[in-house]
């Protein structure tokens, strides 16, 4: 179908103000966090009724339309990266929280609500939603079960896998369906696990039924320098081999404590080569007892300087730089490029020390903040938007973090996605017969394979020239592997 | 590829070409669970053994024809364990066939603190699947998101995908201390009862009422389970009497669990009000785990539990047909065309979750 034709179909469907065609109004639709990768949509699509998104899916999937689903655009891996000849649908006006159940700690939200928003909602009844990605005030429940987002307490609280009950969807032809259940399970299939984190790829959420969990009576947490990346990174081992679950484990390096302390005056050491947050949460007593085990270890594990927060303004504080290294790299440098990829905790001293020798090679500085607990990394590359040359080192060196991560036996990304950011180096992690299972999965959602086509998924030819490029530039992460 | 693994690969490929269907069956334990299975038996067992456990990890990876019980045993020996408390349902038990029938125990509805269920656990597997691919999902980190989570799928799918491998779990410390108290009280009192403690920040780790008592059991540091038994008071279980009791709930061993009467298991929102059916009931998960006994129309209970927002499954017992509620037309229609994915010629464990699989 023609794009006129296109155009003029949707308009029959959505009224004026929820349908947007020209290139200005298009515009801030045409990337999500990830401002390197932009393209424009043939429109885009704000229904707030379910008859109109119905409506908007089946006329697609007759005329073989693409639909982009996209949340609150927070997204740090272009999932909802807009198709040149497609719909971008926003879900941004389903966002009503449709119950609150504090009997059953269970909250129904709409898909555009935002993360914080049920939090607040839950508050009077002393629950919360767990998982708190750091977008949490603007990024909605949506894209979070899209992309199966985490946050600083996913160690002890879990992913968003671990907080969604049910979600009811519309397949690509306009079917409801609902996957799991009000209850802890459901009949079938486990097709809720596949929905979490499906990058919009397999069916159009609707409603979300979240999990509320007893807010904490308390939370304490210590802030510890160590003298030595190494010995950091040990010290998350040994406080995990000691049995405890931290609440929170964060790690800020030198540079990224340098880069947010004037902002923030936190408090941080900047002598020190690494520092570690851990936090302990619960009752009173529980966390009394935990603070003092954690505090040995840490001791035990060579911490320099350790410091247990005596106020909630103090923990506030503590927290205040870790939460704001994005905002903090965003006016040091003119860009920043910030990926995901998770290791096991134990190379956590190792990759630190590889991504310094990447910083010499490529010329930009890059301070670390990130997950320790998990072992989820969030390298912060710093460049110059304005550069094409320093676009293209970025990209290598946040390309070859990834690779590295892979190396140490981890994933490419723990909670940001794979989106369009991250095809080449699925092509590294996954053997094609696991690339082709997960075609399969596409096409049993979604057997037209209109929604986000060409995300997460790389092709044979995208994976052969990836794996030619690769071997050209001389540094081929690891040679053992087979060439796809 | 392993000898071994090629070898399956190839058996595999044939029943695939013949359309014969495989029976995948290592101990047997779960034999019961699901409709009637059928086809040549499939046994996994010669492919076992740990593969890693690092404890700062809290990750460990085995072959799916490893003893449960050894993984366990492994586990405790370094302070961790299996956080959803798999029922074993007999000694042959192994990994894969827990993670196919993907049944979590009495911890899996702690509130609070996430132990979560065995689905929640499962952080990698690899599968043989229909085509005789060997395919890697997920991966031994906790937090990974590339690629659709293949792995979970595999939790509770009855072996109607493919051949478990290998399966990577994230596992947990033991609690450095757990103690069980009792409760008289009617059904009513004893649900409302759980969904007021369970909005409470308390380190509750599993319930069950029965017999007109409330069982509730406490894990976690010392301070928080002491400070939680002097809030809730009721008749403190001595340490063995209390193992003994939530391994009998568990494993159904319980006297309840005695005799031939079919077998229910009702899931629920914890929150719903008493099935109101006139059969002996067990109660786990904070509400939202009920068995019943009983020959009851199947229709009557299923439709029951659908009002209350939750489905029912015929355990054990009964005819072993249509032992789950059925799905809508639309799931349906999915199932099918992920069975047609992973195994187009429809040979793995055929009509053991569905007759249309």
């Amino acid at each position: 179908m023609a794009s006129q034709e296109i155009l003029a179909g949707l308009r029959r469907l959505l009224p004026p103000d929820c349908l947007l065609t020209d290139a200005e109004d298009t515009r801030p639709f045409e990337c999500d966090g990830l401002t390197l990768i932009r393209q424009q949509p043939l429109a885009v699509a704000l229904p707030h009724t379910r008859e109109q998104l119905t409506q908007l899916l089946r006329f697609c999937h007759q005329h073989q339309v693409p639909v982009v689903p996209r949340g609150a655009g927070t997204g740090l891996a272009a999932s909802a990266l807009p198709h040149p000849q497609g719909v971008l649908l926003s879900m941004a006006k389903f966002d009503r929280i449709l119950e609150m159940d504090a009997r059953s700690r269970t909250a129904v939200v709409e898909p555009g609500v935002r993360n914080l928003a049920i939090s607040e909602a839950a508050r009077p009844h002393g629950l919360y939603y767990a998982p708190d990605p750091s977008s949490q005030i603007a990024c909605s429940i949506g894209g979070n079960v899209a992309e199966n987002s985490g946050g600083v307490h996913c160690l002890k609280y879990g992913l968003t896998l671990h907080n969604v009950l049910a979600v009811s969807a519309l397949t690509a032809a306009g079917e409801e369906v609902r996957f799991g259940s009000g209850a802890l399970d459901a009949p079938g299939l486990d097709l809720l696990a596949l929905m979490i984190g499906s990058e919009g790829m397999l069916a159009v959420i609707t409603e979300v039924t979240v999990r509320l969990v007893p807010l904490p009576r308390l939370a304490r947490c210590i802030m510890a320098s160590f003298a030595d990346v190494e010995h950091a990174g040990n010290a998350v081992a040994a406080l995990i081999a000691a049995g405890i679950i931290p609440a929170g484990l964060e790690m800020l390096d030198q540079q990224a404590a340098r880069l947010v302390e004037p902002f923030v005056h936190a408090g941080y050491d900047l002598e020190a080569a690494a520092i570690l947050l851990c936090e302990s949460d619960g009752t009173p007593e529980e966390v009394e007892a935990e603070i003092l085990a954690m505090h040995a270890v840490l001791a035990g594990a060579g911490a320099t300087r350790l410091q247990v927060s005596a106020s909630e303004a103090e923990r506030q504080k503590f927290w205040a730089g870790r939460k704001n290294a994005f905002p903090a790299a965003g006016r040091a440098a003119p860009a920043y490029y910030c990926t995901d990829g998770t290791i096991p905790r134990r190379h956590i001293g190792r990759m630190l020390k590889a991504i310094q020798d990447m910083e010499r090679r490529y010329g930009l500085a890059c301070p670390n903040v990130f997950h320790a607990g998990d072992g989820n990394l969030h390298p912060l590359v710093l460049f110059d938007d304005g550069d094409p040359e320093s676009v293209a080192r970025a990209e290598a060196f946040g390309a070859e973090i990834l690779e590295e991560s892979l190396r140490l036996g981890g994933t490419i990304t723990g909670e940001h996605g794979v989106g369009m950011e991250k095809l080449n180096q699925m092509c590294t992690q996954f053997e094609r017969g696991t690339l082709d299972a997960f075609t399969g999965v596409k096409r049993a959602f979604d057997p037209a394979g209109i929604l986000n086509p060409g995300k997460v998924i790389p092709t044979l030819h995208r994976c052969a020239e990836y794996g030619r490029m690769r071997v050209a530039d001389g540094r081929v992460a690891h040679p053992e592997l087979p060439r796809f | 590829m392993d000898a071994l693994l090629a070898e399956w690969a190839d058996r595999v490929r044939a029943a695939s070409g013949r359309r014969e269907p495989l029976c995948i069956r290592a101990g047997g334990s779960k034999h019961f669970y699901g409709n009637a299975p059928r086809g040549e038996i499939f046994d996994p067992r010669a492919w076992r053994g740990v593969e890693s456990h690092e404890p700062s990890e809290l990750v460990l990876t085995a072959r799916a024809g490893t003893p449960l019980a050894e993984i366990e045993s492994q586990l405790a020996a370094r302070g961790q364990m299996l956080a959803f408390e798999p029922p074993h349902f007999g000694p042959e038990a192994t990994l894969g066939g827990c993670i196919a029938a993907g049944l979590s125990g009495p911890r899996r509805a702690a509130a609070g603190y996430t132990y979560g269920s065995l689905r929640d656990a499962v952080l990698g597997a690899r599968l043989l699947d229909g085509q005789g691919r060997l395919l890697r999902f997920g991966g031994t980190v906790i937090k990974n998101v590339a690629g659709y989570d293949v792995a979970r799928l595999l939790a509770g799918s009855l072996g109607i995908l493919g051949v478990l491998i290998d399966v990577s779990l994230k596992v947990l410390p033991l609690p450095a201390m757990e103690r069980t108290l009792r409760f008289e009280m009617p059904e009513r009192q004893a649900l409302e009862t759980l969904q007021q403690w369970g909005a409470q920040p308390l380190p509750l780790s599993a319930s069950c009422w029965l017999e007109r008592a409330l069982w509730l059991r406490l894990s976690g540091a010392a301070p928080a389970v002491e400070a939680g038994v002097r809030a809730l008071g009721g008749e403190s279980i001595d340490t063995d009497a209390a193992g003994r009791f939530w391994r009998e709930v568990r494993e159904q061993q319980h006297a309840w669990f005695a005799g031939e009467a079919p077998l229910w298991r009702v899931s629920l929102p914890g929150a719903a009000e008493p099935l109101g059916l006139d059969a002996p009931q067990l109660i786990e998960w904070g509400g939202a785990l009920r068995w019943l006994r009983g020959s009851m129309p199947a229709e009557q209970i299923r439709e029951r539990a659908r009002r209350l927002g939750g489905h029912a499954t015929l355990f054990r017992g009964g005819d072993h047909h249509d032992v789950f509620t059925p799905l809508s037309a639309p799931l349906l229609a999915i199932h099918r065309r992920l069975k047609q994915e992973f195994d187009p010629a429809g040979i793995f464990n055929p009509g053991r979750m569905y007759a249309e699989l």
